[in-house]
């Protein structure tokens, strides 16, 4: 499950483009300072493999296996 | 729902957004320091981060860890002092470029040298970012800098090469699109006894990327991924980066040789026999 914080984004586009699932991509919302940040337009495909959350320079953005939240 | 980011435990989340521009690499390198700093097996405060000046230097105040934002190119020198002051500690040296090569250039060949027990982060983005661009020891001959509008006219160093015969026990480069190995080579690196010495090569796409038509962030990671290969235990010497933009990634160094206070210890001993009691500093 990825879970992204819009407001910490700077708009990079490095999640978007690295995540191996084409989970992520830009939103046409802008956040507070004016970037667009990512959302997921495909949720199920993602894996937790949480390299968006690697990747992110903003730590706006991160994934996290469902197993391991329940 | 979780919405922490489970990174941020060791980050000072209240000072952020940090200042560093859309796309620039040094947010991720402290991505993956913190995982590294998580996952080596120290409990976080015996670990201590010492920054120098520049855009690097200022991850040491985002670190929610001991740290030390020193003055320019002198994080080496104070990390020294810590390590020497309390040997407990695992002193981790993250600055950039320019910091530790061109102001504190002398401090890293002789920490290295003495195989003084801390590990070095360079985050190298081949230019001054907080500055304005200039010239650093790092930047390609040929590339443009605000202080080379005709391109630069200098060769650069070859930083794991220098590190390699100046004589750190562990050297590996990687580029922020290598974040998995990069995070392994910083765990190995602070796990490492003696001087470790990690490159990592990053974009500054405000002052290095768009002079060098390299594009913005993304762009400059893509070019990271084409531009790469991986090659373990390649000679040090083969390993300089030019104007192409070809990287060599890999660990290329880890070996063994006994440390600063090792070496000290040891021949006080010998010379000085049962009297001596081995110096485990001061506090
Ligand atoms: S990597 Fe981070 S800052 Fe960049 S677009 Fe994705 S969420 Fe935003
Ligand atoms: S956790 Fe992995 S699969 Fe899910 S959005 Fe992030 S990069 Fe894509
Ligand atoms: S100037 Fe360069 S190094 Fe500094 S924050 Fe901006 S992109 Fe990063």
């Amino acid at each position: 499950m990825v879970t992204i914080n819009p407001d910490m984004c700077k708009g990079c586009g490095i999640c978007i483009r690295f995540c191996p699932a084409g989970v992520l991509e830009f939103s046409d919302e802008f956040n507070s300072k004016g970037y667009h940040p990512p959302r997921a337009v495909r949720p199920e495909a993602c894996t937790g493999c949480d390299l968006c959350g690697i990747y992110c320079p903003d730590f706006a953005i991160f994934g996290i296996l469902l197993k391991t939240v329940a | 729902m979780v919405n922490n980011n489970p990174v941020s435990d060791l980050l000072r989340t209240d000072r952020m957004p940090h200042i560093w521009c859309s796309g620039c690499g040094l947010g991720t390198t402290v991505n993956c320091f913190v995982r590294a700093a998580a996952g080596c097996g120290l409990p976080p405060d015996q670990i201590t981060v010492v920054s120098g000046i520049g855009c690097t230097g200022r991850v040491a105040g985002y670190l929610k860890l001991d740290s030390f934002h020193t003055t320019h190119g002198r994080p080496i020198p104070f990390a020294t002092g810590l390590k020497l002051a309390n040997p407990r500690l695992k002193v981790v040296v993250y600055s950039g470029d320019g910091d530790l090569f061109a102001i504190g250039g002398n401090h890293f060949i002789h920490a290295a040298r003495r195989n003084m027990d801390m590990t070095v982060i360079c985050v190298n983005n081949f230019t001054y970012g907080m500055t304005g661009g200039q010239v650093t020891p790092t930047t390609p001959t040929g590339a443009i800098a605000s202080t080379a509008p005709y391109g630069n006219t200098e060769d650069p160093f070859n930083l794991p090469y220098l590190a390699d015969s100046a004589g750190a026990v562990y050297v590996a480069r990687w580029t922020t699109f290598h974040v998995r190995q990069a995070t392994k080579a910083m765990k190995e690196a602070i796990q490492k006894k003696g001087f470790s010495f990690v490159e990592l090569v990053s974009p500054c796409p405000t002052l290095y990327g768009r002079r060098n038509r390299m594009g913005d962030g993304l762009d400059m990671m893509e070019g990271y991924k084409e531009n790469s290969t991986i090659r373990n235990g390649a000679d040090t010497r083969d390993v300089g980066m030019d104007i192409s933009g070809k990287i060599v990634c890999g660990k290329f160094v880890d070996r063994e040789r006994p440390s600063f206070l090792e070496q000290y210890n040891t021949r006080l001993a010998a010379r000085l026999g049962p009297s001596y009691k081995n110096y485990e500093g001061v506090l």
